[in-house]
């Protein structure tokens, strides 16, 4: 009983944290067509933001509260200004260009942005742990759970319900709903498209900065986080099918919970957990559990 | 006199300086190759600071004012000239490097090498070469057990000391032991290192059980699963060799859930992360720091010597690597030395033949290399407890123990997993 319990909670918090990170990537993927590799950098520059806004308000003796508001808000102002850099400077050059060219032109961004963080940060490590200690945790039977795990749940419940809010009930969600549809008819119904792109795509950056900011209070900020992260990313994205958001979600579920069976009951094949999960969904599924396959336009 | 009129006078008389200046001044300097990792995730605890090790013990070797049998300047006389590579990117790339630093820059050493894998991959090249090459912190015992090298030395101990170091310790401190788990990462380090030390503990303590044995991803980062299993375990102790971030998240994410609280925590490579985690690592942690380097280093006049030029430097105390590196260049500088007869400057294969066997004594300890048909080195080790001095605002490490080289580390001729699985025979303590 108590290991079922333990594979829920865990399989929950590593399903929140995978879904924080992939939002931004589906959503990008679905309006634009861009397999963004560069995502690994928004989360990565988010981490460090949101390390270096720890370290100005530990310093600064903050409530912690607070604290953890202005880590988000200026990991998600460093997104904002990624992400309208990238778009404005780089990608709407490749727009229209082959698939191929665009995913090496952002994994050389990507590769460039690591770089940027030595520039910056320099090569040392850099931990934000206080939000999480400020948490505290709870003991239930004997399992001990942080309560900032808790909070990331929560925050990828509100990123989904905020998320399907905005797709389905606002007129901005539904401009983008019919772009994602089809690009051309939205342009030929006056849709500004290009504004639409711009948007979703700051929209990603910042969504995949808030996934470095969240996860920096448990991780230890350093060269190479973004790396990981956009491999689980793609699982996750690949499972629920590329561009949905819903399929995100369920694929983090997925992914979150064959993980924590895999690690309490079978820990030898956990690394192989993931993506045979993903295998399979594509060998039944080939577009993803939540995209249909589409007639090709000639 | 002005100016304009003093300037060709002192270039004339920095001329005739430079002229009569004595014969080994003007020698062509001794080109090292420094290989380490200077980007990617192992730059920050281990890559930059056995760079870092290398430019102060190079200066010193260089000034001369390392202490005494290492006061000669530069190596016998002959100042040093260091290039430093990066040792990221595929193992492909990490030998082509290599390649160009013996090929292209015709350096007259290698000393590097954090990776296994880049040892492992380097080694036969180094070999086909003819190129000197000191690898300075990888850990893997396979090095000179697969295959006999000619030109490829390593001061460093290997990692079968660090597991075995580990277990003696943790069963001296901990007598009615009856199970312990283990969290390692998924790559050769992880699990030759959880091998070692799980088997030695069925050597030392027989009735003590291996319940939970975890090999999470390399920078995985998020442990929630797994310090889940291990709170729910029986364990009273729980091993693991994570280094770098790894080993950080683990420490706050355990942290945050009490782990620590209920079973010992024993981290071989802990020394490298506890000057940056400071009061968040918890006091009880049982540290080791491959080998007696920092803070588990003997209180000799050498090693305060390598403290003080690396405080003066860097502003923080030496960690692992930088002891590592130091040894390293250290034995490099007395083998040379030793094969040097008169002026002329010794070849790579007097160097070589120096090297084998060679003892000497850094400030990690007494260096004898033992092992290997005298290419590789043994020390001996101390493991200890960690503590955070809260008066003195500074990590600490008390209740130190020692261990002989002869107890860790196994015979010559004789394969590391096989000496533990045959009882760790012939082990002197």
């Amino acid at each position: 009983m108590l290991t079922a319990f333990a594979i829920l909670t865990d399989g929950l918090v590593y399903a929140a944290y995978l879904f924080i990170v992939a939002i931004g990537l589906t959503l990008i993927f679905g309006v634009m067509k861009i397999l963004n590799v560069t995502h690994g950098s928004f989360y990565a520059f988010g981490a460090y933001g949101a390390a270096t806004a720890v370290g100005i308000y530990a310093n600064a003796d903050w409530p912690a509260a607070l604290g953890f508001l202005f880590m988000i808000t200026l990991a998600m102002l460093v997104g904002l200004i990624m992400g309208i850099i990238l778009e404005r400077g780089l990608l709407r050059l490749v727009y229209g260009k082959d698939e191929v060219v665009i995913v090496l032109v952002t994994y050389a961004t990507f590769l460039i942005l690591e770089d940027v963080i030595v520039l910056i940060w320099g090569a040392q490590s850099y931990a934000a742990y206080q939000p999480m200690v400020a948490a505290g945790s709870i003991e239930i039977g004997d399992l001990v759970l942080s309560n900032y795990d808790i909070l990331l749940v929560a925050i990828a419940v509100v990123l989904a319900a905020l998320a399907y809010w905005a797709l389905k009930y606002t007129r901005q969600g539904r401009l983008l709903t019919t772009v994602i549809f089809d690009r051309e008819t939205a342009a030929a119904f006056g849709i500004n498209v290009t504004l639409v792109y711009t948007a979703t795509f700051v929209i990603g950056a910042m969504l995949g900065a808030l996934g470095g900011a969240v996860m920096a209070p448990k991780i230890s900020v350093t060269l190479g986080i973004g790396v990981e992260v956009i491999v689980l990313a793609f699982a996750v994205v690949a499972i629920g099918g590329m561009g949905s958001i819903e399929g995100a979600l369920i694929g983090a579920l997925i992914v979150g919970i064959c993980r924590a069976a895999a690690v309490h009951l079978a820990p030898q094949i956990e690394l192989f957990v993931i993506y045979g999960v993903m295998a399979l969904v594509l060998v039944a599924r080939p577009y993803g559990l939540f995209v249909r396959a589409q007639p090709r336009k000639i | 006199m002005s100016l304009y009129v003093r300037i060709p006078f002192a270039l004339a008389a920095l001329a005739s300086a430079a002229a009569i200046a004595p014969a080994h001044a003007q020698q062509a300097p001794i080109k090292i190759g420094i290989v380490s990792f200077l980007t990617g995730p192992a730059a920050s605890p281990f890559g930059i600071p056995g760079r870092n090790g290398a430019e102060i013990v190079l200066e010193a070797f260089n000034a001369g004012k390392a202490p005494a049998p290492f006061d000669k300047v530069g190596f016998g006389g002959t100042k040093l000239e260091a290039k430093y590579v990066d040792e990221a990117g595929s193992v492909q790339n990490v030998v082509t490097e290599f390649r160009n630093l013996v090929q292209r820059d015709q350096v007259d050493a290698v000393v590097g090498y954090i990776s296994s894998g880049s040892c492992l991959a380097v080694a036969p090249v180094a070999d086909e070469l003819k190129a000197l090459t000191v690898f300075y912190d990888c850990g893997t015992p396979r090095i000179f057990e697969e295959k006999a090298r000619s030109y490829v030395f390593r001061v460093s101990p290997h990692a079968t000391m660090d597991g075995v170091g580990a277990a003696r310790y943790l069963v001296a401190k901990k007598k009615n032991l009856t199970s312990f788990s283990g969290i390692n990462q998924n790559y050769a380090w992880g699990q030759d290192s959880w091998r070692d030390f799980a088997g030695a503990m069925k050597v030392l303590a027989p009735k003590a059980t291996a319940d939970k044995v975890l090999f999470p991803k390399l920078f995985a980062g998020e442990y929630g699963a797994e310090i889940s299993t291990l709170l729910t375990s029986k364990s009273q102790a729980v091993h693991t060799s994570f280094w770098n971030g790894d080993l950080e998240s683990f420490t706050y994410q355990q942290s945050a859930r009490g782990l620590d609280k209920r079973m010992t925590i024993i981290m071989t490579t802990g020394e490298a992360g506890m000057w940056r985690m400071r009061d968040k690592l918890p006091d009880g942690t049982i540290i080791g720091g491959r080998g007696a380097n920092g803070p588990l280093a003997r209180d000799t006049d050498i090693n305060k010597w390598f403290h003080q030029i690396y405080m003066d430097r860097y502003n923080t105390p030496p960690t692992y690597p930088a002891y590592q590196m130091a040894q390293s260049l250290l034995g490099l500088k007395l083998a040379y030395e030793k094969a040097k007869k008169g002026d002329a400057k010794p070849t790579t294969d007097e160097i070589a033949a120096a090297f084998k066997g060679i003892e000497f004594t850094g400030p990690a300890g007494h260096v004898k290399m033992a092992l290997g048909n005298g290419h590789q080195g043994i020390t001996e080790t101390a493991y200890g407890t960690y503590k955070f001095n809260k008066q003195k605002n500074m990590p600490e490490i008390v209740d130190i123990m020692r261990f002989p080289a002869e107890c860790v580390n196994p015979p010559a001729g004789i394969d590391a997993d096989k000496w533990i699985a045959d009882g760790m025979k012939g082990a002197k303590c």
